[in-house]
């Protein structure tokens, strides 16, 4: 925790991702549009980490991530934790879980989905499949999708 | 009788639940028996086909006449001025759900009908047809026929043949009979086109006997309802196709040994896959289904749209 501190600048307000699996980082950035803010961001690529052997951190001063934002992380970084610093001080810890559905980041893999166009966003709710696997199915085409393929698109 | 699908979106047959299918079918039973052609006077219903469907078409409009509604709208998306100028779905659902008391749509994108739901202020919309995903009237109706001929819903056996794997009519129809007990399916497919995984693990999941049948004869003479789709050249190589021809093709020598109740269906159009020969015995019922399509479209029509009946 100290080695990190250092490692990435602290934030005297605002949220910490960490326990980003390596190379997701980045994508999370863009998926959730967390640059879309004037807010200061500061990342980290590749930290050591005793859990991950390697990970990403993101830390954005003065913002804090709604539950459903958090939640939604879970679908990429499972492991992820979510600090909320204020003066400097860890005030909040909280981890996410995989929500009941996911809206706006994910892209259908049904190129004739009514999603991919009329600027709506897509949306998308977990089903368990019979190998107790994770299903995405998208809320407008009905279609059932394994997690990794709509991840991958 | 409280009407759980007063004011309710008619998008995915997944969405009904078996009293509300029932309920359907009731009515539809009620209005084939005794036309109610005062329904639904006043109330305007636009028909919005953003791709051409004939036939669909013509059944749901011809239900709205029957109940006394008029009817707004166009017959393909084509030479719409909407299209030309380029408006969106969410727009032009935006402006003609302020015109009307409700609003069937077909079009050729999957999710279309969910999408109109959310730009419709509370005017009930009707699937006609989403690209390859649902088409709930076709089922309302196919029950509908199910039921007049067998007089239940369940403890059927039923054979689905041709192509099972984009034939959206038999997701559906097999989702829809799986509500009901113990009834059991047989499929009979050319290997590229077998049923969906998602359909055979919904079954397994429900403990709905299932079983992949190699050609009609081998089954015949346990079944009820024999529901025949066509299997598009498209979708097979040459040999396979031929080869599925010659295999799930009726012929009324296959129909030798087949029950005395037996109904044959077919969502229609037919090209090749029933003999004509077939048309003349007593089992062929798919232009009695087609009928059909119009009394169970009544009933939706104005269960969405009057909550006492
Ligand atoms: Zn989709």
């Amino acid at each position: 925790m100290q080695i990190n501190k250092l490692q990435v600048e602290a934030i005297r307000s605002g949220s910490v991702i960490d326990h980003i699996p390596a190379h997701i980082g980045f994508k999370l950035l863009s998926l959730f549009r967390f640059t879309e803010t004037e807010k200061r961001i500061t990342i980290g690529l590749n930290l050591p980490s005793k859990k991950l052997g390697k990970k990403d951190i993101i830390k954005i001063e003065n913002t804090f991530l709604s539950d459903d934002q958090i939640n939604q992380l879970a679908i990429y970084a499972p492991h992820a934790t979510v600090n909320y610093i204020n003066e400097y001080n860890l005030v909040g810890k909280t981890f996410p879980t995989l929500p009941k559905k996911i809206d706006r980041i994910l892209i259908c893999p049904n190129s004739n989905c009514v999603s991919h166009h009329n600027f709506i966003t897509s949306s998308f709710i977990f089903k368990k499949n019979k190998f107790s696997n994770m299903d995405l199915k998208c809320k407008y085409c009905e279609k059932e999708f394994p997690k990794n393929i709509v991840l991958s698109y | 009788m409280r009407n759980p699908l007063f004011k309710k979106n008619i998008i995915s047959i997944n969405e009904l639940k078996r009293n509300e299918l029932e309920l359907v079918l009731k009515k539809s039973e009620i209005l084939k028996k005794k036309p109610q052609p005062n329904l639904l006077k006043n109330k305007i219903i636009a028909s919005c086909f953003f791709e051409a469907s004939t036939r669909t078409r013509l059944s749901f409009e011809t239900a709205v006449y029957r109940l006394g509604a008029s009817i707004i709208g166009f017959p393909d998306g084509n030479n719409i001025s909407l299209k030309k100028k380029g408006e969106t779905l969410s727009d032009t659902i935006s402006v003609i759900s302020s015109y009307v008391d409700a609003i069937i749509i077909r079009h050729p994108q999957e999710g279309s009908a969910r999408l109109a739901t959310e730009f419709s202020n509370g005017t009930p919309i009707f699937n006609a047809g989403d690209g390859a995903n649902q088409h709930p009237t076709q089922t309302l109706l196919d029950l509908f026929t199910i039921k007049e001929t067998q007089d239940r819903l369940s403890h059927l056996n039923i054979a689905m043949v041709g192509d099972l794997k984009y034939g959206r009519t038999v997701h559906s129809l097999t989702q829809a009979l799986a509500k009901f007990k113990d009834n059991k399916f047989f499929f009979i497919s050319p290997d590229a086109l077998i049923m969906p995984n998602y359909i055979n693990d919904m079954l397994q999941k429900k403990e709905i006997f299932w079983k992949r049948c190699k050609n009609i004869e081998e089954i015949i003479s346990e079944i009820d309802i024999l529901y025949m789709t066509r299997v598009q050249k498209e979708r097979l190589d040459s040999t396979e196709y031929a080869n599925a021809k010659s295999k799930f093709v009726l012929h009324v020598k296959t129909l030798k040994h087949a029950r005395k109740n037996l109904k044959i269906l077919h969502p229609l159009p037919r090209i090749d896959e029933i003999d004509y020969d077939v048309d003349q015995t007593p089992y062929a019922w798919y232009f009695k289904q087609a009928a059909n399509g119009i009394y169970a479209r009544q009933a939706i029509l104005s269960l969405v749209l009057i909550e006492k009946h």
